[in-house]
């Protein structure tokens, strides 16, 4: 469960935000979603429309997004259920924003996969570069979090930033991707080392044929 | 005995080519799928329980077995129901993440096969929040099937009406739990739920569901294609198949690779990841299935068959086949203690032992790693563990207490060393 966050000041927030509607295409969006679940359990959605509504309130904030109870109230009675069943939700998961975030939120993986192959680094480089756990820098631009084990062990240690990840990091390569990512400068997603995803580094053990062409292993079948 | 490239059932494992459902079809995927839901769906069923696959979420229930006890009349009214566990969150693990990327139509296949198998309505997939670029593959890799008429109505021109869809997960370990991913996909809280009911009886909206893990579904339409004695010529007795293993930690290349069940452990990281970091002298300890199994010290581990009963036989477990590989660099307690975190962040705090236990291990366990703790606090955390194991609605409190207990069992002189050095109990317990 997400950790307490200290949520901005309500009248403010509501001033602000009270006014919260999909914009026209991620209401066909959000219709998309519902349509994917029996009639009359819309509910099903609502993960899926605080997503959106967290993305969209990041498009105008240019931040990743995050849920002023308003967008939550506007959400809840979008799929006609009570705003508690709505804010429930929005606490229980730990992708959901509470708190408004900065421009990049960089979310370093310290699971014990990650920390065996220097989680500890990665997370050094950052506040070094001035970040500080679970908060966002003065100029606004980074969030830090360390969070648990994102799915991407065999590329260990890395952080997801926003939606992309960035693995087999290191002090260096997690200080440049900083600054590369502070100075608007393009960054490559995925292995931060020359490997192709989860294949060992410097080539396959298996299925060799697969690298240069779309081998069809059937012949070989019985 | 090792596996051979023709027997990889996941050939674009590292997406060295593309994931669209042309190139898919090329190497095999949808290929007369209307032919292999022929024989019917109690004739799948029995292949696959042949084939003798178990469950690759974890639990390492076989397969066929699990479908078996779906209803076999469903109504419209009271349709059923395939859940697909891609809500991949257990430390280690990373495979599903491979096959929804790379190979997403095996998944969507299989979904079909399944569904058709069990007689379900419709698929859904529940993958982690945090897989956001998996999503997208996966979401536009059903829009290619839908549209080339693979799902839907008249699914692969089968006669059978299935439909795929997918749903996003927003960051929560316990929603990989079954019936939390249920209450999860309803739109509430990921609390797991008592059984009875199983879901098979009463799951999704009240109707009969089963939840399977990607990994299981994905291979169904190759075993099918091939044949239960083809599946099952690979691994020991009850433990048949290939299986994609994800070894992590101090290896020199760490990867995701399928290979023969039963492979002995040294053979898996001699062949695929090019040795233990400093050699098998300086192997420590390993964690063969995932955070929640217990870890093998390097003794033990070296040579022991990678499968179900093999790992069990050394009291720890193939889990998801996540190999966490841990050489004398390690500080043990502290990776096990961020064991404990994980669990004390992820319990969903519905049960007290659960929710109380996991915070109160893991404060101990902080406490053992700098030694700051009176020897007798060991055999008290390990009561404790006990008093968790086995007293909650669902496995994450087993998940958290036998991580620690294996740390106890295999590292206890380890824990006293610390204590020693430390010069004992300094401030008081918490």
């Amino acid at each position: 469960m997400a950790d307490v966050v200290h949520i901005p000041d309500e009248a403010e927030v509501r001033a602000k935000w009270g006014g919260f509607a999909f914009t026209a295409a991620n209401k066909k969006k959000a219709d998309g979603y519902i349509a994917r679940y029996p009639d009359g359990r819309q509910q099903s959605a609502v993960m899926a429309l605080l997503d959106l509504a967290q993305r969209q309130v990041g498009e105008e904030t240019k931040t990743q997004g995050w849920l002023p109870v308003p967008v939550i109230e506007y959400v809840a009675a979008y799929l006609g259920m009570p705003y508690m069943r709505a804010y429930e939700v929005a606490t229980f998961y730990t992708m959901y924003n509470l708190a408004p975030v900065g421009r990049y939120h960089v979310q370093v993986c310290g699971t014990t996969p990650c920390m065996l192959r220097g989680s500890d680094d990665v997370m050094a480089a950052c506040k070094n570069k001035g970040l500080v756990k679970g908060g966002t820098t003065p100029d606004g631009l980074f969030t830090l979090n360390e969070v648990e084990c994102l799915g991407a062990c065999a590329n260990a240690p890395m952080v997801q930033i926003n939606d992309d990840n960035f693995e087999d990091l290191t002090y260096d390569s997690m200080s440049a991707l900083l600054d590369a990512l502070a100075n608007g400068k393009p960054v490559k997603i995925g292995p931060q080392i020359d490997r192709q995803v989860s294949c060992p580094e410097g080539g396959p053990t298996t299925l060799k044929e697969m690298v240069d062409a779309n081998h069809d292993y059937r012949k070989a079948w019985k | 005995m090792s596996l051979q490239d023709k027997d990889r059932i996941f050939t674009n494992l590292y997406g060295f080519q593309d994931w669209g459902l042309k190139a898919a079809q090329k190497r095999g995927d949808w290929d007369k799928t209307k032919d292999l839901l022929k024989i019917g769906p109690d004739a799948i069923i029995e292949v696959i329980k042949a084939s003798g696959l178990r469950g690759r979420g974890g639990a390492g229930f076989p397969t066929g077995m699990k479908w078996s006890f779906m209803p076999k009349n469903p109504t419209p009214e009271r349709p059923s129901f395939l859940v697909i566990n891609a809500d991949e969150s257990e430390p280690g693990s990373c495979k599903d993440r491979e096959i929804i990327r790379h190979d997403p139509h095996k998944l969507i296949e299989g979904a079909l096969v399944a569904g058709f198998a069990m007689r379900a309505r419709a698929a859904y997939i529940y993958i982690r929040g945090e897989y956001i670029y998996e999503a997208k593959i996966l979401e536009a890799a059903v829009a290619e099937a839908y549209a080339a008429g693979l799902i839907g109505k008249n699914a692969a021109k089968s006669g059978y009406d299935f439909d795929v869809f997918v749903h996003r997960g927003a960051g929560a370990y316990i929603c990989g739990e079954e019936t939390a991913m249920i209450e999860s996909l309803e739109g509430k809280k990921g609390q797991p739920r008592l059984k009875p009911p199983f879901p098979a009886g009463a799951g999704l909206y009240g109707c009969p569901t089963t939840v399977n893990n990607v990994e299981s579904i994905a291979v169904a339409p190759t075993i099918l294609r091939r044949g239960a004695e083809w599946f099952s010529s690979f691994g020991r007795e009850n433990n048949k198949g290939t299986k994609l293993f994800q070894i992590s930690g101090h290896v020199e290349k760490p990867c995701v690779v399928e290979e023969a069940m039963s492979i002995p452990f040294r053979e898996l990281i001699e062949k695929h990841c090019g040795g233990i970091r400093g050699g098998w002298d300086n192997l420590l300890a390993v964690i063969p299935g995932g955070s929640s199994v217990p870890l093998v010290p390097a003794a033990q581990i070296m040579d022991a068959p990678m499968d179900f009963d093999g790992l069990r036989e050394l009291g720890s477990g193939l889990g998801t086949a996540a190999v966490i590989v841990m050489d004398k660099s390690t500080d043990i307690v502290r990776a096990i203690s961020r064991l404990s975190y994980f669990y004390k962040h992820e319990s969903c705090g519905q049960c007290t032992p659960c929710r109380e236990g996991t915070g109160w291990m893991w404060r101990v366990m902080e406490r053992l790693r700098e030694g700051k703790a009176d020897v007798s606090e060991i055999d008290t955390l390990f009561q404790v563990t006990k008093q968790v194991e086995g007293h909650t609605i669902c496995a994450l409190g087993d998940a958290a207490a036998w991580p620690i207990q294996g740390l106890i069992r295999h590292f206890r002189p380890e824990l006293e060393r610390r204590i020693a050095e430390h010069g004992g109990m300094l401030e008081a317990a918490e």
